[in-house]
């Protein structure tokens, strides 16, 4: 990557690193979003963006890596599969504290905190 | 070096995708609204459906399609509705140490990819045509051989998230007045 004409070439020629970088982009944000906000909702909404980060990386990876053939995507469709779940879990979850506490804010679930 | 109008093509379409994918990542982050949250995730959603497409899984985009925008993001929206009131703009959205959290976002993303650049695969992107021209055909043959008891463990972890999900969302009875219908 020293001179500019090579600096355009790796970024013309789309790898899976490039996938790699955009999934890790991805996965920080939804990082910085479960860490920084208060609702609940909000708090799920950043771990689907890291489960969907996740997903690229897993179909990025088994490109470049040489998995067994589309083994990657079935290991997407249970990433999928389990966000799913987890989705269900989690607004359930917040639902009955919104019933109990008429709040969705994460630093007042503190029932099981001693 | 020049390069030609079609090699062109494929890199700009990776950059736009990733462009409105992380992009709309930032707006469900930094937007104070939620509604306007979740309907940024939608946005994103479509763009990680957009690259598994580049990615030539095109049934998964499908499925990423149906069950992330159909199912979650609905739910999502359903779930901020029916908590309407606490999900106001003027409620303060954001923690005490939001800048902490930021930082630990940064500090994560700059060594994942310090890792990645000692790791460096530069194998180019080719893609690879699949005989019949459909990748859904192998998918599904391995989900049914080798794959087979985790596809059933992951349908029964499904029907337990259901089930608790129910009995979670369920009104608790009131326990002062017997016999009340709700």
């Amino acid at each position: 990557m020293s001179s500019p004409t090579e600096f355009l070439d790796t970024l013309l020629n789309i790898t899976p690193t490039h996938y790699l970088v955009v999934a890790f982009a991805l996965f920080a944000i939804g990082l910085a979003g479960v860490l920084i906000r208060r609702n609940a909702i909000l708090i799920l909404m950043g771990i689907e963006l890291m489960l969907n980060s996740s997903n690229i990386v897993l179909l990025a990876a088994g490109r470049s890596f040489g998995l067994q053939e589309q083994s990657a995507g079935v290991f997407v469709v249970f990433v999928i599969t389990i966000a799913a779940a987890e989705a269900i879990v989690g607004l359930a979850l917040i639902l009955a504290c919104y019933r109990k506490w008429r709040d969705v804010s994460a630093d007042r679930f503190n029932l099981m905190k001693w | 070096m020049s390069y030609s109008l079609s090699e062109l093509v494929r890199p700009l379409i990776f950059y736009l995708l990733s462009f409105i994918t992380l992009g709309s990542a930032i707006m469900v982050v930094v937007k104070r609204n939620i509604f306007h949250s979740a309907l940024f995730l939608i946005l994103s959603f479509f763009g990680v459906a957009a690259l598994f497409i580049t990615l030539d899984a095109e049934f998964l985009a499908a499925v990423q399609v149906l069950v992330y925008i159909g199912a979650i993001a609905i739910l999502i929206l359903f779930a901020i509705m029916l908590t309407r009131r606490i999900s106001d703009p003027l409620v303060r959205q954001t923690t005490r140490s939001y800048i902490l959290g930021a930082f630990v976002g940064a500090l994560l993303l700059f060594f994942l990819i310090f890792a990645l650049l000692q790791l460096s695969p530069t194998t180019p992107y080719a893609p690879q045509t699949v005989q019949g021209g459909d990748a859904t055909y192998p998918l599904g043959e391995l989900l049914m051989t080798n794959y087979l008891i985790p596809f059933e463990v992951i349908s029964v972890l499904l029907v337990a998230a259901l089930i608790g999900a129910i009995i979670l969302a369920r009104r608790e009875k009131r326990t002062g007045k017997r016999g009340e219908k709700r």
